[in-house]
């Protein structure tokens, strides 16, 4: 029965989130109707659709998880874009700089020279764990923030995204740029640095399309994940301080060393963003490349219940809408891509507030029960 | 002048009100008995407006009325005192009591008019209390003042008033009983709510008595007595008096050396506080709440910051005043703590996870190399092995801990400290809001705990059973240990003034 | 260096500071009844679209301005419904609605002006008035010199006058009034307001409403004040940057407005060092810096304050009586 109430709650919210969004196509004067086709339509293609659909899925696993390890901690953490984008510029300069990339126009003098030359087998490592490293550090300071000054960690991760994406563009801009490239990107990492695509082992998928190994990463992250939080110690420490604090430190829990540790969790799990986005598709730090992955995991994380089944399942969900974002943009007249993040919010509000659906809800089970 | 005709009330599951009917007399103490759970409150707080009934009416003066609201309640002329009070911390005494009746107009509030009228009825009532103090810097006695002094300065008839005493020393219920008879002199009707029996006696006219929802009796006090209200609160003879062999005590377990403990807003909770307990024997600490019970079992715990402690604490002649509260449960120190919802229990988790709560992380809850993973086995076997022992019910270990009742909850706290097996045990409120039959049940397990070696510091503001269960008794009052008695010679007077300040 | 601090920094600070101002006391409204208000930001952005989009239309800023305080209070009436009908957790459902403003006025736009996010822009007498332009307009013809041209007058919007006012209003009415004793009480023990006859709810909803119609004030001070047009996601953390504030001002009207004068000069200064602060090379600081200082400076003062702050007790706990 609580199974039944854990997806039923979540179904019913998307359900209602799509008619209030719809309803708001229809104010603006579009059809709800062709809207949601083609929103949802275009996941299902092969070899694109569910290609590009479980490409586009594979950063919101990791933010989904990212934002359900910290809400178990009883933690908001909204800086996962923050994050990701840190550590999207870590994987990206570890690709640079032992990748032997020296960044600079052929002929001139370069703008910065790499520290070595390492072969693929240690580089692609190093660059996930910079990943990793820098998303659970950047991660980690608003945590350390919360346990040792008690300030809350929601405006200090938004806070750190401002910082974070203003640190890199600085970084991208003055030190990691060609110069004379119009673009905001740095210069691309070695090639030893890349990470496969699954075109490469999947007979039909074209290897044009980005769907890499980032994707069974995350498959494996969501394990790690379960692993960690139901059958671990750690685990157990890090759900009992999100659920009872008082009864956590009671039971011997360092309640700080608790608040750190998720947030680092967290932030390194956001960071693995880096690796399917740099690693794996652009093979460059590319400034902007998150579509608000960071706030998308909020309501990943949300509608799959804190849960890596739900979060990836949830995570799916979204990213068929995001691929069906860009064809809303494109075909239709007046209803752009920025519908999904009207969709979004709604959503968040809607499950955040069952209760509202438990009324009705406990009518009609009364119902049910009677008539029997 | 009230009557309360088949009231019903369901929360969830549990039926907490069942065809409740009584009628109180006006110009009479009424007292409504029952162990925890009885469902007193319930009906009470149904009277006041804060829940609405599901069946049943209740008559003032003969009449039916809607009590939907305590703003209802109030215009009724009907005022209640509730068990935890409901007072605004860090605004003042006058602000407390007109809020809600606020004189002035929307624009301005007229504190100068308020606090004219609370002194006015303060001396009508002898209820002195400055107007302008704030409550945090109120006694618990001055408190309880305040909150009578809300319900008189809104014109009620008749009060309410949910466990009075619990917050009281003897002498205190003594000052506080003579206030009740002037007010009934006045014309008040009084209902109070308790489950001490030898209060009723002493101040009410009539006694309705309540077990598992239901009215079980409606009796005249002056043709009653304490056994047969205790007969009908619990349904079966009840042992007024629990039976204790001698004590054998060995060697001083714990010793206390001129602790002392500030408060997080820098007041000294505890002042040179010394004193040790031994093995095989049952220390109890007398006193009213708030004069640093608490905050001695917390910091014999482990669970207050070494910055906020001086002084020194040893444990089998260890030192460890600075140890974490890991480091003192893998030593033997356990802890019952006084509030079970806040400190002792995952109240959404299950009984198995609740039970290796502060022994998570070594066996049998762990098992697989650095003993990482959660052991579910053994966790399991554990949990059925305290349910068992502990008569835990219902005996699930799936079930979550917020679906047991107060009792059970209690039980399973305990059973999870018995286990360690604990060389020395920290307890404190053991059977606050827990029914008669797992009091009997608890009280014999600590006992049989001492007599198996283990050193026990028990907390209870229930004189009854601290008395009852100690073999030394220490009285506190201020943060300080003003003396020990012997608890089967002393007197409740003599307790009294020692609680509160006074010298044998 | 002296370059930096000019009589311009201190209209400047005013400027920036009167949207924190406003948006600072609506959430103080909200949190002090209880109900942490994380959505100022998206409060601000509803208020700020509107009052572009109606003033486009309407040529009038006064019916902008009220089109923004009825769009305020319609998303605060939202959440209202849902934190405190439906008891759904404050942050998220705040958290949410944020997001859904990141989306929304996009959306709208571009239905309404087949803009991607932006609205049309509007001309300078349809914008709000500065204090002296108000007086100007609501002066009778035969004084004609009646108002002196100082920098005050002429430099300060009217919304910042009125943000002044709700400060002192506010400031008033929560010690003074019945209704400001029972939102604190209400914030601090709502079990006893309701003991005493006091609606836990009603009280907590007209908080959050207040909390509304102030940040739309602020949102739309932000594009049809101190802009002329709305841009996408014009606010750029003000709504959080404005809860710190509170935090800091330790949710009392005066401090915390003052904490807004802070945050305030802050911005103020690194528009001023832009181009203008050098490092020891000569070369200019890099503008990503500049843009960081306003946000690293909330960081430091939630970090440095937050330990002498106290919250509403209850804040962020939903009223539930039946237990």
């Amino acid at each position: 029965m609580k199974l039944l109430r854990e997806i039923l709650f979540p179904l019913i919210a998307v359900i209602a989130a799509f008619v209030i969004g719809g309803i708001v196509v229809l104010i603006i004067g579009d059809s709800p109707i062709q809207t949601y086709k083609l929103l949802i339509g275009s996941a299902f293609s092969w070899p694109d659709g569910i290609g590009y659909t479980l490409f586009l899925a594979t950063p919101l696993i990791f933010t989904g998880l990212a934002v359900a390890v910290a809400f178990r901690c009883g933690l908001l953490n909204i800086g996962a874009e923050g994050q990701l984008y840190i550590a999207a510029f870590a994987a990206a300069w570890v690709g640079i700089k032992f990748g032997g990339i020296s960044v600079g126009l052929p002929g001139a003098p370069p703008v910065n020279t790499p520290y070595a030359s390492l072969p693929m087998l240690i580089l692609v490592p190093l660059c996930c764990i910079a990943a990793v490293g820098a998303g659970a550090i950047w991660g980690g300071i608003p945590g350390l923030l919360k346990a040792r000054f008690g300030s809350h960690e929601v405006i200090n991760t938004i806070m750190l995204n401002f910082i974070a994406v203003a640190l890199v563009s600085y970084f991208t801009q003055y030190h990691y740029k060609v110069p004379g490239d119009a673009i905001m990107q740095s210069a691309e990492i070695s090639s030893k640095a890349h990470i496969a695509r699954l075109g490469k082992f999947i007979p039909g998928l074209p290897e044009r399309i980005p769907l890499n190994l980032a994707f069974i990463l995350a498959i494996l992250a969501c394990v790690f994940v379960y692993v960690l939080l139901w059958k671990t110690k750690w685990g157990y420490e890090i759900r009992a301080t999100g659920q009872n604090p008082s009864a956590a430190e009671y039971g011997g829990i360092s309640i700080r060393k608790q608040i750190i540790l998720a947030m680092a969790i967290s932030g390194g799990l956001a960071g693995m963003v880096g690796i399917n986005e740099v690693l794996g598709y652009r093979y460059r730090y590319y400034d902007g490349f998150s579509a608000d992955y960071g706030f998308v995991g909020i309501a990943v994380a949300l509608l799959g219940r804190n849960h890596p089944v739900g979060v990836f399942l949830a995570a799916i969900l979204f990213a068929i809408l995001l691929r069906g974002g860009i064809f809303v943009d494109a075909f239709t007249m007046k209803v752009s891509k920025d519908i999904v993040q009207v969709l979004l919010g709604i959503l968040i509000v809607l499950v955040a507030s069952e209760a509202m659906f438990r009324g009705p809800l406990k009518k009609f089970a009364l119902i049910k029960r009677a008539k029997v | 002048m009230i009557e309360l005709r088949n009231i019903t009330k369901r929360f969830g599951a549990v039926l907490a009100n069942d065809q409740v009917s009584f009628s109180v007399a006006p110009g009479t103490i009424h007292a409504i008995v029952g162990e925890n759970g009885a469902g007193k409150s319930t009906a009470m707080r149904i009277a006041y407006g804060f829940y609405t009934a599901d069946g049943g009416e209740i008559l003032i003066n003969g009449q039916p009325h809607q009590i939907r609201t305590p703003h209802d309640a109030i215009a009724l002329g009907i005022g209640m005192v509730h068990q935890h009070f409901m007072l605004v911390e860090p605004m003042t005494v006058a602000e407390n009591i007109v809020l809600g009746a606020e004189p002035g107009s929307a624009a301005s509030l007229d504190l100068k008019k308020a606090v004219a009228e609370i002194r006015k009825v303060s001396d009508e009532f002898k209820l002195s209390v400055d107007p302008n103090a704030t409550i945090e810097s109120l006694s618990v006695g001055q408190q309880q003042r305040v909150e009578l002094l809300k319900a008189l300065y809104r014109h009620a008839q008749l009060l309410i008033l949910d466990e009075p005493t619990a917050v009281l020393t003897p002498q205190e219920v003594e000052e506080f009983f003579a206030i009740l008879r002037r007010m009934r002199e006045q014309g008040k009707t009084i209902i109070i709510i308790t489950h001490k029996l030898s209060e009723v006696l002493a101040i009410s006219d009539d006694v309705t008595v309540m077990r598992d929802g239901k009215v079980v009796g409606n009796v005249k006090t002056s043709e009653t007595n304490a056994a047969e209200l205790a007969r009908l609160m619990v349904g079966r003879e009840v042992l007024l008096r629990v039976e204790k062999p001698d004590a054998k005590p060995g060697s001083p377990v714990v010793k206390i050396d001129r602790l002392s403990i500030n408060g997080r807003d820098g007041t000294k909770r505890l002042n040179d506080v010394s004193f040790e307990v031994r093995a095989g024997e049952i220390v109890g600490i007398a006193g009213v709440e708030g004069n640093g019970q608490t905050e001695l079992i917390e910091a014999l715990a482990g669970l207050i910051p070494g910055s906020y402690i001086t002084g020194k604490i040893s444990f089998e002649g260890n030192d460890v005043t600075n140890a974490d509260a890991r480091r003192r449960k893998e030593l033997g120190i356990a802890h019952v703590p006084e509030d079970r919802h806040r400190r002792g229990l995952l109240l959404d988790s299950s009984l198995a996870e609740n039970t290796i709560l502060g022994v998570h992380y070594r066996k049998p809850a762990v098992t697989g190399p650095g003993n990482i993973f959660l052991d579910d086995k053994g966790i399991r076997s554990r949990t059925e092995q305290v349910i068992h022992d502990f008569d835990v019910r219902p005996p699930n270990p799936m079930l979550t801990a917020r679906s047991l009742s107060g009792g059970n909850q209690q039980k399973l706290i305990i059973g999870r400290e018995f286990e360690l097996p604990p060389k020395l045990l920290l307890v404190s409120q053991p059977t606050r809001g827990v029914d008669i039959g797992a009091i009997e049940f608890i009280h014999r397990k600590i006992v049989a705990l001492r007599d198996a070696g283990c050193a026990v510091l028990l907390v209870s503001a229930e004189l009854e059973e601290v008395t009852a269960l100690s073999d030394r008794l220490l009285v506190i009052h201020n943060g300080q240990i003003v003396g020990e008695v012997d608890p089967r010679a002393v007197t409740n007077e003599e307790i009294g003034l020692m609680m509160t300040g006074g010298h044998k | 260096m002296r370059q930096l601090f000019t009589i311009s920094l201190l209209f400047s600070t005013l400027r920036l500071a009167t949207p924190l101002v406003l948006a600072a006391i609506g959430g103080l409204y909200s949190e002090r009844s209880g109900v942490i208000n994380i959505a100022l930001e998206g409060l601000m952005l509803a208020g700020a679209f509107t009052a572009a989009s109606v003033t486009f239309y309407a040529s009038s800023p006064s019916i902008g301005l009220a089109a923004a305080i009825v769009a305020g209070v319609a998303v605060a009436v939202i959440i209202a419904l849902a934190c405190i009908r439906f008891k759904a957790d404050q942050v998220v459902t705040g958290t949410g609605i944020n997001i859904m403003f990141l989306g929304l006025p996009a959306v709208l736009s571009g239905a309404l002006f087949l803009s991607s996010g932006s609205t049309p822009q509007i001309p300078k007498d349809y914008l709000l008035p500065t204090i002296y332009q108000f007086l100007e307009r609501i002066r009778p013809a035969a004084f004609p010199d009646w108002i002196p041209r100082w920098r005050i007058l002429t430099d300060v919007s009217l919304i910042t006058l009125i943000a002044l006012l709700v400060v002192l209003i506010t400031a008033y009415v929560l010690y003074r009034t019945p209704f400001g004793l029972r939102l604190r009480a209400v914030g601090e023990n709502p079990e006893a307001a309701d003991a005493a006859g006091v609606s836990v709810n009603k009280i907590r909803f007209i908080g959050v409403i207040l909390s509304g119609a102030l940040a739309g004030i602020g949102g739309a001070y932000l594009s049809i004040g101190q802009s002329s047009l709305f841009t996408r996601n014009m606010t750029a953390g003000r709504g959080f940057i404005a809860l710190a504030a509170l935090i800091f001002g330790k949710w009392r009207p005066v401090q915390t407005a003052l904490a807004c004068l802070l945050f305030g000069f802050a911005d103020a200064l690194t528009i001023q060092m832009q181009g203008v602060a050098k490092l020891p090379s000569g070369e200019d600081i890099p503008v990503q810096f500049i843009q960081m200082i306003p946000y690293v400076v909330t960081i430091v003062v939630l970090a440095g304050f937050i330990g002498q702050s106290r919250a509403p007790k209850a804040i962020g706990i939903p009223y539930e009586k039946e237990r």
